[in-house]
């Protein structure tokens, strides 16, 4: 495999684990909702992650090109959490309803923005997967635009807790928007986007959704993650994976 | 068409003999003209609507039922969710989602079917948070390995679907309707569950043992959802018989139980995996599957709160409401405000 695919399949990670690790937060919210329609919605928002991730991840094991090929399990279930390229925004534990609707609102406005890029993309098949994922990560967008209204203002304790949330999630949001190797190469192929090209077009929606929601946009965070797309996470992506991957990794060979 | 009101009196199915009494001045002994009415219509099996009058005991049975099948959907979600995130391949996890979904969408059918009958959501579910309500009592056994996932959908939701497909033919025309759509998912989730076990019984050694383990472990109490015998010598009483008159059950519990058990047997014959009863045997006399004896006890004592589970499911869904409290709250303050600016707008 030369050099350059290397950097292809890097960059196809990055995105498959974001949709991945994702929907296993989300995962954990069936059952635990505020109400049963969220329930539902949380467990749609995280299957349409699961799908993306499913034919992002299958993407990679092709362009990758091993012998025998990588499938979408071989991918999720028996890498290490040093070869995960996710952001650690989405690795971040369950907290309350308001911090995932602050973490929800980001993610979605940047994966709208995102897939609405990759439209154009060199990589036909990635394309395509985009031309499926922008329908959806709108509605996503949609939802947490939503919540995040009503939650802002709402009652006064839901007004705290949605502030609270967003000065929370905020420290993980700036990786977003990082312009990491694989990222650089895709951009140059035509293959991706640069994620800081994307940056204004976030924030200007974020920022709208706040004001309407009078919520005060937070001040700059002391300190942001970093590391994510070169495998580097924070200390709960090893249980994360530990509760994904172990069944899958107890029985090897085995068809499911 | 959906309601009875605007039925043809001449079409074929329609209410030609059963003409509603227009209203009380009108109608000399109304109270029972509108008795006959309701009689009527059970006896052409008629569907009876919202806007019909009906008995009081009639509208209670139903909202008890209706309640507890809800809450059942609700329940029913936690021991399956327990595997969404250790599901051992993706697409397994995807189905699983998805299934556990289907079944908060069922519960939201079957509430919103059971406040045509003048009871609200929120006072069904504060019933089950309280126990005043059951839900079926199957959902207080643990789900110990991914082959319960199979399990569950192969003989819980194929004995589910066993008592509701006649539901689809219940005489409250709302429930009627609610259950066609749920029927049709819970379908999909039986054959789903059955090719989970298929996929296993041809796996590994281990994952063999994983299906008829579970297999083991949820086959009494699948035939235990069926409710105590309704039949023969061993009745013992209930609602049966008057649910039966009103057109709201079909089946005896006895002879859904039958058909359960004559439905599954060939496929667990086919998965490989031996049904733990040594009574099961084909009687070329009746033409059905004999089976053992059913440990009513169990059964009894797990629905009075003496299971491994009745504690955790009802801890979980009262935390989960009641972490939502202030949740659910915004909303409601968020759109009055709304609806107020939208009036002081339409003012100005």
């Amino acid at each position: 495999m030369s050099s350059t695919d290397v950097r292809h399949v890097h960059y196809l990670l990055g995105l498959g684990d974001d949709a991945l690790v994702y929907a296993q937060r989300l995962g954990e919210w069936l059952t635990h909702a505020p109400q049963i329609e969220e329930d539902m919605a949380l467990g749609n928002v995280g299957l349409d992650l699961v799908g993306q991730a499913r034919s992002l991840l299958t993407r990679a094991g092709e362009v990758e090109g091993a012998d025998p090929l990588r499938d979408e399990d071989d991918l999720a279930m028996l890498r290490d959490e040093r070869e995960f390229r996710n952001v650690q925004l989405v690795e971040q534990p369950r907290a309350d309803f308001a911090h995932e609707m602050a973490r929800l609102l980001w993610f979605s406005t940047y994966q709208r923005e995102l897939y609405a890029a990759l439209l154009d993309s060199t990589d036909e098949t990635l394309a395509g997967i985009a031309a499926k994922a922008v329908k959806e990560v709108d509605y996503h967008r949609d939802h947490a635009t939503q919540w995040v209204l009503r939650l802002g203002d709402g009652t006064p304790e839901s007004h705290e807790r949605m502030q609270a949330a967003l000065v929370a999630v905020h420290p993980y949001v700036a990786e977003l928007g990082e312009d990491h190797e694989a990222a650089r190469w895709a951009a140059e192929q035509g293959v991706g986007v640069l994620p800081s090209s994307l940056t204004d077009a976030v924030n200007g929606y974020v920022a709208g959704v706040l004001e309407q929601a009078t919520l005060t946009p937070p001040d700059p965070p002391r300190w942001h993650a970093r590391g994510g797309r070169e495998g580097v996470h924070s200390e709960v992506m090893g249980y994360l994976l530990a509760e994904m991957q172990h069944l899958h990794r107890s029985h090897p060979g085995a068809t499911w | 068409m959906y309601g009875n009101d605007f039925g043809q009196a001449d079409a074929p199915g329609g209410r030609a003999t059963t003409p509603h009494p227009l209203n009380a001045a009108e109608t000399p002994d109304y109270t029972d003209a509108l008795a006959a009415y309701f009689d009527g219509l059970i006896e052409e099996d008629q569907r009876v609507e919202p806007r019909d009058a009906m008995p009081e005991a009639y509208r209670k049975t139903l909202i008890r039922q209706m309640a507890q099948h809800a809450h059942s959907e609700i329940i029913g979600m936690q021991p399956e969710a327990n595997w969404i995130t250790r599901a051992p391949s993706l697409r397994r996890k995807a189905i699983l989602m998805a299934k556990v979904q289907d079944e908060a969408g069922h519960g939201l059918y079957l509430y919103s079917a059971a406040e045509t009958l003048g009871v609200d959501r929120s006072e069904l579910l504060d019933k089950l948070h309280s126990g005043q309500q059951k839900y079926s009592s199957i959902f207080n056994y643990p789900t110990l390995t991914w082959a319960d996932a199979g399990a569950i959908g192969w003989l819980v939701d194929g004995a589910a679907i066993m008592n509701q497909v006649p539901l689809c033919r219940c005489s409250y025309g709302p429930y009627a309707r609610a259950m066609i759509r749920v029927c049709k998912e819970e379908s999909f989730h039986q054959r789903q569950g059955f090719e989970i076990l298929w996929t296993l019984s041809r796996g590994t050694e281990e994952q063999k043992a994983m299906a008829q383990d579970a297999a083991d472990r949820w086959w009494w109490p699948a035939l235990q959802m069926f409710g105590p015998p309704d039949t023969g010598e061993q009745a013992s009483g209930g609602h049966t018989a008057q649910s039966m008159a009103w057109g709201i059950k079909r089946f005896s519990n006895d002879d859904l139980r039958q058909k359960f058990v004559d439905m599954t047997v060939p496929q667990a014959q086919k998965l490989g995996i031996t049904l733990p009863d040594p009574d099961l045997a084909w009687n070329e006399e009746r033409g059905h599957w004999d089976f053992g004896p059913i440990d009513w006890d169990e059964f009894w004592r797990v629905l009075k709160g003496d299971g491994p589970c009745n504690e955790q499911r009802i801890r979980t869904r009262v935390q989960a409401h009641e972490d939502g409290a202030w949740v659910r709250e915004a909303a409601a303050a968020y759109a009055a405000k709304q609806a107020a600016r939208q009036q002081s707008e339409a003012v100005a």
